[in-house]
């Protein structure tokens, strides 16, 4: 008998998951097979085994993970799905490498409906083909209701770092400039108006995005003229230059009228209470660039959709301290320090 | 950011800056407290430090209702959230706040207690009535701005007959809290912090008007500019005080007239005045006992106390003994004066009130204007 001859599809309109969907069993084979590699189809996936075996070519590899936990699940401009794919090609992208594959791991709450599950697999899969970056193995688990919120997504993926180019968070030197691909805190605000309690309603939505290709024109542009390159997420910009001030043993200095906002974020942040350069962006990455380079990366960032607000916004320092210092718009002098713990609304 | 964006030009802030230092006597010292944590912020985050003339100081004052919540209140709050009935609303900015032995309404939170951050006094009532088998407790901290709110939500449960809604009551006076000030020692018989003048909270008097700092003015013969948040709010007022000080005048005046009116708002008044009452006294962290400073809800209102409901018995905790808040908060000492300060108190792990809050004296420093200590330390 044909396998398809017992098979019945899944009810995605009306079902949902239970735990006989992550038993092993025929329940199981079924919900992968329907929507996951439905949505993710490549000849990986569909060879059916427990892992993928596939030929790279000769250089240094680049081997990154992470997991996806954001709440809600679906969000303007994206979803859990579309990040978990953008998130972890842009952590491979950053080493300035080419990103090849992607596996991802799904652990799934008793009781989520097959239809949202469906639409961030669906949304998976056109990500990683529009990324050009297939997921060619997975792994789903299913955990009784109340002991995960909703789905949570891990994603690991590979690439391949250009012969000669080796970035990395200790290379920033003092005179390097920096740059940022475009305007910040669009995701975190985005997230944020659709959050329980805080809906509010803004015409912004997330930057998520895969950004290898603006990658690879900032290599084909300046090649070692490259120091360091980072994806701002969680804790903004300003966490990501205090991590690379204490990396590279160096401070920065930033100018507040150069940093790139959109209006509707500033005034979000203002109503809430938060800043800016601490609200997470998810399609953005920061430059640290030599400075006889900084002229030719921004043009190759801004001739890419993905950089075309590109901006320097200042530069490393000598500083014992590792401080990162704003020259505020009035011209005084701030620090832009570590966030303590979360950011959280004000109460006045 | 229309009417934002205009309080914090900084050409603008260059120009008044350039008149400040015209105007400001060198033979002279002016020290000004902004009483308000939200003027604190507002100086620290736009450097505005260093756009003012060497004998130009500003005094950071007790104006942050988080900082100025005592411990045993959190306690109280923490003791009341673990109560496996209850559901805890708060503002976020409480949930980081340091209680006893190292505990706070965040590691509650972790260990199990139902504390839920909330955005306005409305989201309590919401959970109140979408879950009727829980009692909610609304945690009301604040100034004079945060308490006609509280009022509304507890109008609305009267209203709704809500059984299941209380509010933990915290709500102080800013008047209250600057006499204190005025009349300490340090200030009035020793001279040992000299105060030319006040910059008055501007929400606060978008509530009670400018009227309530006449009495500073005449009593203490001080200035008082009420002003609002915005940095260039800040610098204005900061002329305007310099100019009353060379004129020898002490006379209240509005910076903020674009919300704030002598009398303030009648109907927020009357809102609170038919809801709370005074309470004979009142522990502000930092400044200890302040007779008259504090509101509870009126005996009327009595079934929405959380004090009464639950039977509250408020045991004051103590801070740490080297802390210097207290001196910090009077304007006695600077932060870097403390020798917790950036060693075991830091935002991380805050040991005093003006560390606890992004908008304390303490924080502020050290998140914006620490480096100002190394540069100084490099020149000496």
């Amino acid at each position: 008998m044909s396998p398809k001859a017992y098979r019945r599809r899944l009810d995605i309109k009306n079902g949902r998951v239970d735990l006989s969907h992550g038993s092993g069993g025929r329940a199981m084979a079924q919900l992968i097979a329907d929507v996951f590699h439905e949505a993710l189809d490549n000849e990986w996936l569909r060879q059916g085994n427990d892992q993928a075996a596939f030929d790279v070519g000769a250089g240094r590899m680049v081997m990154t993970t992470d997991g996806y936990v954001i709440s809600p699940l679906f969000f303007p401009g994206g979803d859990i799905g579309s990040l978990a794919v953008h998130g972890t090609v842009n952590d491979v992208a950053m080493a300035g490498a080419r990103p090849l594959y992607l596996s991802a791991s799904f652990i799934i709450e008793e009781g989520f409906p097959f239809a949202d599950l469906k639409r961030i697999a669906d949304s998976m899969g056109e990500a990683a083909r529009a990324a050009g970056v297939p997921v060619v193995t997975g792994d789903t688990k299913v955990v009784e209701r109340g002991k995960a919120d909703g789905v949570f997504i891990s994603t690991t993926g590979i690439g391949v770092v250009p012969a000669g180019l080796d970035l990395s968070a200790e290379k920033a030197r003092a005179g390097d400039r920096v740059i940022v691909s475009g305007t910040l805190g669009d995701h975190g605000v985005a997230v944020m108006s659709k959050r329980q309690n805080l809906t509010f309603d803004t015409a912004i939505v997330s930057d998520s995005a895969a950004l290898h290709e603006l990658v690879a024109a900032m290599v084909a542009a300046a090649g070692s003229g490259l120091r360091v390159m980072r994806d701002p997420t969680r804790g903004g910009l300003a966490a990501t230059l205090n991590e690379l001030a204490q990396q590279s043993k160096v401070g920065f200095r930033i100018d507040e009228d150069a940093l790139p906002v959109k209006p509707e974020v500033a005034a979000a942040c203002e109503l809430l209470g938060l800043d800016p350069l601490y609200v997470a962006n998810e399609g953005k990455l920061v430059a640290i660039v030599a400075p006889e380079a900084a002229a030719v990366v921004l043009a190759a960032m801004r001739a890419h959709p993905h950089g075309r607000d590109a901006a320097v916004v200042g530069e490393a320092v000598v500083d014992d301290h590792r401080f990162v210092q704003m020259t505020t718009a009035f011209g005084g002098g701030r620090i832009v320090d570590w966030l303590s713990g979360e950011q959280l609304p004000r109460i006045c | 950011m229309k009417y934002v964006n205009e309080y914090r030009d900084g050409r603008l802030a260059r120009s008044l800056a350039e008149t400040i230092t015209r105007i400001a006597d060198p033979a002279k010292h002016y020290h000004f407290m902004e009483f308000c944590g939200g003027h604190t912020h507002a100086i620290s985050r736009y450097g505005i430090e260093d756009l003012l003339p060497a004998n130009v100081r500003m005094i950071h004052g007790p104006g942050c209702p988080v900082c100025v919540l005592p411990v045993g209140r959190i306690d109280a709050a923490i003791a009341l959230a673990e109560r496996p009935e209850v559901t805890l609303c708060t503002y976020g900015d409480l949930m980081r706040v340091p209680g006893s032995h190292g505990t706070s309404l965040l590691r509650a939170k972790a260990a199990g207690a139902d504390i839920r951050m909330v955005y306005s006094t409305l989201d309590a009532i919401g959970i109140a009535e979408a879950e009727p088998e829980r009692q909610v407790v609304f945690f009301a901290i604040g100034f004079e701005t945060t308490t006609p709110p509280t009022a509304l939500a507890i109008r609305l449960a009267a209203q709704k007959k809500l059984s299941n809604f209380s509010v933990f009551c915290n709500h102080v006076l800013t008047p209250s809290a600057i006499q204190n000030i005025l009349e300490s020692p340090d200030v009035r018989s020793l001279g040992t912090v000299r105060i030319d003048g006040f910059i008055g909270p501007a929400h606060v008097s978008t509530v009670i008007g400018t009227e309530p700092y006449n009495f500073f003015a005449e009593e203490f013969a001080k200035p008082v500019v009420v002003a609002g948040f915005e940095p260039l709010d800040v610098m204005q007022a900061i002329l305007m005080l310099i100019a009353q000080v060379n004129d020898g005048r002490h006379e209240v005046e509005n910076q903020y007239v674009r919300a704030v009116t002598p009398g303030g708002n009648a109907r927020a008044k009357a809102e609170v005045a038919e809801i709370f009452e005074l309470r004979k006294s009142f522990e502000w962290r930092g400044l200890g006992m302040v007779p008259y400073s504090g509101l509870r809800l009126k005996e009327a209102y009595a079934a929405f106390d959380a004090e009464r409901r639950f039977g509250i018995d408020y045991v004051p905790a103590r801070d740490n003994p080297a802390c210097e808040c207290g001196a910090i908060l009077r304007g006695v000492k600077k932060p870097v004066d403390c020798k917790l300060f950036g060693t075991v108190c830091t935002p991380e792990t805050p040991m005093g009130s003006c560390m606890v809050s992004a908008e304390g004296a303490c924080a502020a420093h050290w998140t914006y204007g620490r480096f100002r200590d190394h540069a100084r330390r490099k020149a000496s």
